[in-house]
């Protein structure tokens, strides 16, 4: 459902170019959004896609071009001017008061007043009904926080909609979601543009790309690359736009799992019955030199939860930990970094980066903390650990001066790998490295991965992207509500045979 | 010249220099120094050796606040410290003799100093928030001191102890040196080491740090413990200077002194970054107001209110926000047609 190319357009934005110090984000990028499409921005991390969206939801000013909305001339002070003109947003961290109720948060600002008091019956029958109008059947009493993040995106799309939005924001909605969340989602983003709303998308996966997108733009490096209708541009041809070469990098990768591990050895890592209480039920765990092990599962399959034990940033209450053969007890993140094992936490903003130090600061965090605080480690040997690590993981830009929150999430991801190959681990483990990251830093980690478990290091690779698992790991530990409920060897198997693995609910025998 | 204007120490200095100027225009011998008998007087000096008590407290209390704390206890720390010290001397048969100011001030900095481990021990070990932790000792200190005094104002004579906050070294007063060396060894421990870095680190982001392998627990209670060892170190000084320990009035209220001095010097209350030049400075601006109470004459009883004033109007003067409304009104004056083109450096790409 491609809508008309005569419409005409809900939102227009012409040269746009927004600077901040030292870096041009954007350069005269021209933006068309029109009633009734679904389209999606594309473009690697630090193409621009976020400048452009704070710069249409008032968030930045722009310092030249226009901005028209419903065809007139907007200037956007603040983030209220936007909504004022009718533009709605739902960022990938959800900006709602968990603390308070679905109805609450749906109707807040517009609550139904009689008398000059709210009248509460009433607010949550209205929000009811508009989140009935988006197919989502929840108490409207009930908090917030007590729902899953899906619930909690369409809450925050009922929200946009109470406010009769003719343009909706979504910045990486699904990339928290499972694939029924997903699919949820999809209902209501069709739902609302044959309902003449006009939806700007973003999403790192590609299939949903061509799932459900009208017209594609694609930026690279804070410059328009083009607009396309989705039908018309192949997906190879779409990435060689955002990347702008040609990429046979990944496929060059494909199946360098294909390699013989030594079993009959210790293994780096072994874990017996590891468990807790309501997070996980006991698993056993084995990882052996240079072996890739995957954990695929959907999210809240406890993945997570099994490699935060192993790591002891949670710590277990059941199970025995054996490190080359020898017992060992692993109950704080300190115990696993003495035994050389470091853990790279999904959530990259909360649990890895110190956003307000500088990259090189971040990178010798590792090393710092482990010799302790008085043996400090000199500028020479960070700017050393710096040229090492970040530069051969070609962390942008390659400055290691620069506050680490101002690079884009893929270069974030680098430098926290830097930190912890700079530790010299035995083993590594990486739980959604390449998560919401652009296609060429995905491809640096993985083949980075790979090298690394070629020459010996052990490593448990945790992603949403099955693919990705199986084609980066020599074996792959499934796991489905929060237990273990098998191990493939991945050559053996495609991403069908995996998705139907995880599918089946019977608990299988532990092949290993 | 942009450099400069952008260094972040640029504004709490400037804000300290035009303290100084008012004050030399509406009394030129403000910044007269005067020597006598080999001996450096003046409003400046005193303003040098006055402040030794809050900076002492002040170059603690940016440590704590850089671990996203506070210590509210200081001020009881320094009352405590004070009546152990004055309390041994008092009942020494030899209150002029070094080795006995000696063995006060060490007992007396040591006890500070378990006061400060036990804030840390509630805070990192107990995980009780910091203004509640420290808000104990704030509320029990002075009871404290005075069951140590037995209810009194305890007086003493002893040379040595006076020497402390009244006498000179080489012509400047002693205080200022016990001063100088605090900031110079704290900001060696922290700069040097990697102590100031880490402990950075567990301000901004104490999940990520933990991940990461840093001892945040430690590095949080250190830094209570310091910080009741300066204050305790303060309490000398100030007992020192009055040669009295007197568990009601010894640094009441500097916490909060301590709080805005390390604000004016530009480390947030939210932790993280913190900057020791900026809080001598922030010391230094505090110390220069209430000498300007005192030497325009401003009557006592609206002493708070014009203190109140010049802090507001100081912490305007360094709002980033403000001077950005600022510039960018007067650039709308001279060009109106003109974008708002301040706007994309003010918003830093996150």
């Amino acid at each position: 459902m491609l809508a008309d190319t005569e419409v005409a357009p809900v939102v227009e934005m012409r040269g746009i170019t927004i600077e901040f110090p030292g870096v041009k984000a954007l350069v005269g990028v021209d933006f068309t959004l029109r009633p009734g499409e679904i389209h999606t921005l594309m473009g690697e991390n630090g193409a621009g896609k976020s400048t452009l969206i704070k710069a249409l939801t008032g968030v930045y000013a722009i310092d030249a071009g226009t901005i028209t909305v419903g065809g007139r001339q907007r200037e956007f002070r603040t983030t209220a001017d936007a909504q004022a003109a009718g533009i709605s947003t739902v960022y990938q961290e959800i900006n709602l008061c968990t603390n308070l109720t679905v109805g609450e948060n749906v109707m807040l600002g517009h609550e139904v007043r009689t008398a000059g008091r709210i009248d509460w019956r009433a607010t949550h029958r209205d929000a009811a009904r508009h989140l009935a109008g988006l197919g989502l059947e929840i108490d409207t009493h009930s908090l917030l926080a007590t729902h899953s993040i899906a619930v909690q995106q369409l809450v925050a799309i009922s929200r946009a909609m109470v406010t009769e939005s003719r343009v909706l924001v979504l910045d990486e909605p699904t990339s928290s979601l499972d694939r029924g969340e997903v699919e949820q989602l999809f209902a209501v983003m069709r739902d609302l543009r044959a309902r003449g709303v006009a939806i700007l998308f973003v999403t790192h996966f590609l299939d949903q790309v061509y799932e459900i997108s009208d017209r594609l733009t694609v930026l690279r490096n804070g410059a328009l690359v083009g607009e396309y209708p989705a039908a018309e541009l192949p997906r190879a041809e779409l990435i060689s736009l955002m990347i702008g070469r040609e990429l046979d990098e990944l496929s060059a990768l494909s199946r360098t799992a294909v390699r013989e591990i030594d079993r009959d050895a210790e293994p780096v890592f072994h874990a017996a019955e590891l468990g807790r209480h309501g997070m996980l039920a006991p698993a056993d765990l084995e990882v052996f030199d240079g072996e890739v092990v995957g954990i695929a599962g959907l999210l809240g399959s406890g993945r997570t939860e099994l490699v935060r034990l192993v790591y002891g940033a949670v710590r277990p209450d059941s199970g025995r930990v054996r490190i080359r053969g020898k017992a060992a007890r692993i109950t704080s993140p300190r115990h696993a970094i003495d035994h050389r094992i470091a853990f790279s936490s999904e959530d990259r903003r909360a649990e890895g980066i110190i956003g307000d130090l500088t990259v090189a600061e971040n990178i010798v965090l590792g090393i710092q903390a482990k010799r302790g605080w008085l043996r400090k480690v000199r500028r020479a040997e960070a700017l050393a650990v710096f040229a090492d690590y970040a530069a051969a993981l070609g962390v942008r830009p390659s400055d290691p001066n620069r506050l680490v929150r101002d690079l884009s999430g893929g270069n974030q991801q680098k430098v926290l790998l830097a930190r912890w190959l700079a530790t010299a681990p035995q083993l590594i483990i990486l739980d959604e490295p390449t998560r919401g990251i652009d296609i060429g830093a995905k491809a640096d980690i993985q083949r980075k991965v790979a090298e690394l478990a070629g020459q010996g290091l052990a490593v448990v690779f945790i992603s949403s992207e099955l693919e990705e698992v199986l084609r980066i790991s020599q074996r792959v530990v499934v796991m489905r509500d929060r237990r273990k409920i098998g191990e493939l060897v991945s050559h053996d198997i495609d991403v069908a045979d995996l998705v139907d693995y995880i599918a089946r609910h019977e608990i299988a025998e532990t092949v290993a | 010249m942009m450099n400069v204007l952008r260094h972040r120490l640029f504004w709490p200095i400037a804000a300290l220099l035009v303290l100084v100027i008012v004050n030399t225009v509406a009394r030129p011998s403000f910044i007269a120094v005067t020597v006598q008998g080999g001996q450096l007087y003046g409003p400046l000096i005193d303003i040098l050796r006055n402040s030794a008590p809050l900076m002492l407290v002040a170059l603690g209390m940016t440590i704590v606040i850089a671990t996203r704390g506070i210590d509210l206890s200081v001020g009881a720390i320094m009352a405590v410290s004070g009546a152990v010290a004055l309390t041994i001397i008092e009942g020494s048969p030899d209150p002029d003799g070094m080795g006995t100011v000696l063995i006060a001030i060490v007992t007396g900095v040591l006890v500070a100093f378990v006061l400060g481990l036990w804030n840390g021990f509630l805070v990192s070990v107990i995980g009780i928030q910091p203004i509640i932790a420290t808000l104990v000792l704030m509320l029990a200190g002075r009871g404290i001191a005075l069951l140590i005094t037995g209810g009194f104002i305890t007086t003493i004579n002893s040379d040595p102890y006076r020497f402390i906050a009244q006498g000179y070294v080489f012509g400047l007063p002693f205080a200022l040196y016990v001063s100088l060396a605090a900031v110079a060894i704290v900001a060696l421990i922290e700069r040097r080491t990697a102590l100031g870095m880490l402990t950075e680190a567990v301000g901004i982001n104490p999940e990520a740090s933990r991940l990461a392998g840093v001892r945040s627990r430690g590095i949080i209670w250190a830094a209570y413990a310091v910080s009741g060892l300066l204050a305790g170190l303060a309490g000398i000084l100030y007992s020192s200077n009055i040669m009295a320990a007197d568990a009601n009035a010894a640094g009441l209220y500097i916490e909060l002194d301590a709080i805005l001095a390390v604000v004016l010097g530009g480390t947030s209350l939210m932790g993280g970054k913190f900057s020791l030049a900026g809080t001598v400075v922030g010391v230094f601006t505090i110390q220069t107001l209430k000498s300007t109470i005192t030497f325009l004459g401003v009557p006592p009883a609206v002493s708070p209110l014009f203190l109140a004033i010049v802090v507001v109007i100081v912490v305007l003067v360094q709002s980033p926000r403000l001077r950005g409304w600022v510039a960018r009104s007067t650039r709308w004056r001279v060009r109106p047609a003109a974008s708002r083109d301040t706007e994309g450096s003010e918003v830093a790409p996150s």
